[in-house]
């Protein structure tokens, strides 16, 4: 039953952090390249505007969701499970959903780069 | 991309490593905090080792915000994972913990990916964005086409 737990966490976990990742990449976008904006308007404008994106704070939640999801999953599950199993599944599934939702060209290159990095973690983690 | 670009992803590496492995020695040096024992969590923010490792992932979620403001998710993530690399090498280096065969290669995949995804373009040009209503406000991508 444990393990039926463990499975859930890890799935909430990669769907709060994907989710949390696109809101927050989408929101950056918007404000556009935080450096050139530094420069012209200062640092704390640009903090100020990325506080207004309306996407922000719903990406951060979701962020804050997984981490949670990955406290309560380690509770249920092993370490070796949950960490490895979440970590590179959600390289997978975020490459889906930036190419999905953020619309970003997410070619060949990238998808290998996505795949190796989740075997690596893999690999590491057991 | 520039050298100060690639210094900020460096810096979502390091500072997401040490920060995660100062919080995790600081929580064990605490031992067990519960919900139940409300006052014990509140006191966690002030041991040494807890409050650095809260100060330098904020220091990494300011790097990661920025990188996501001039590139693409999917170059930032896979770009920005040797730091599972950097952790055994530090085991390995400092604390002559033995790497087993399988974790080395899981290194040199990591490795590998790293290397594919930052050879590639950082950032999709808005015209590529196809079907992308948001691609006209977008002014990350408008600058790359310009």
């Amino acid at each position: 039953m444990n393990e039926l737990y463990a499975w859930a966490a890890i799935g909430i976990i990669i769907l709060a952090s994907t989710t949390g990742d696109v809101l927050l990449s989408y929101s950056m976008k918007r404000v556009g390249d935080v450096e050139k904006l530094g420069k012209r308007r200062g640092m704390l404008a640009v903090v100020g505007r990325v506080l207004r994106t309306p996407t922000f704070a719903p990406g951060l939640v979701a962020m804050g969701v997984a981490f949670y999801s990955l406290l309560f999953g380690l509770s249920w599950g092993n370490l070796s499970l949950v960490v490895p199993a979440s970590a590179s599944l959600t390289f997978v599934a975020n490459a889906l959903a930036a190419r999905i939702f953020l619309h970003e060209s997410v070619g060949r290159r990238r998808w290998i780069a996505a795949l190796l990095v989740a075997c690596g973690v893999v690999l590491m983690a057991v | 991309m520039t050298f100060r670009k690639y210094l900020v992803l460096a810096g979502i590496t390091v500072f997401s490593t040490a920060g995660d492995s100062l919080l995790a020695r600081g929580m064990k040096e605490l031992g067990n905090v519960s919900l139940h024992n409300f006052s014990g969590l509140l006191l966690a923010v002030v041991h040494p080792s807890v409050t650095a490792g809260i100060l330098l992932l904020l220091a990494f979620f300011a790097c990661y915000m920025s990188a996501l403001s001039w590139a693409d998710l999917t170059y930032v993530l896979p770009a920005t994972s040797l730091g599972y690399v950097l952790v055994a090498l530090i085991a390995h280096f400092s604390f002559h913990e033995v790497i087993s065969p399988e974790r080395w290669l899981g290194i040199g995949l990591i490795a590998a990916g790293v290397g594919f995804v930052a050879a590639g373009p950082s950032v999709t040009p808005s015209h590529q964005r196809r079907g992308s209503r948001d691609a006209d406000r977008d002014s990350v991508s408008q600058e790359v086409d310009s």
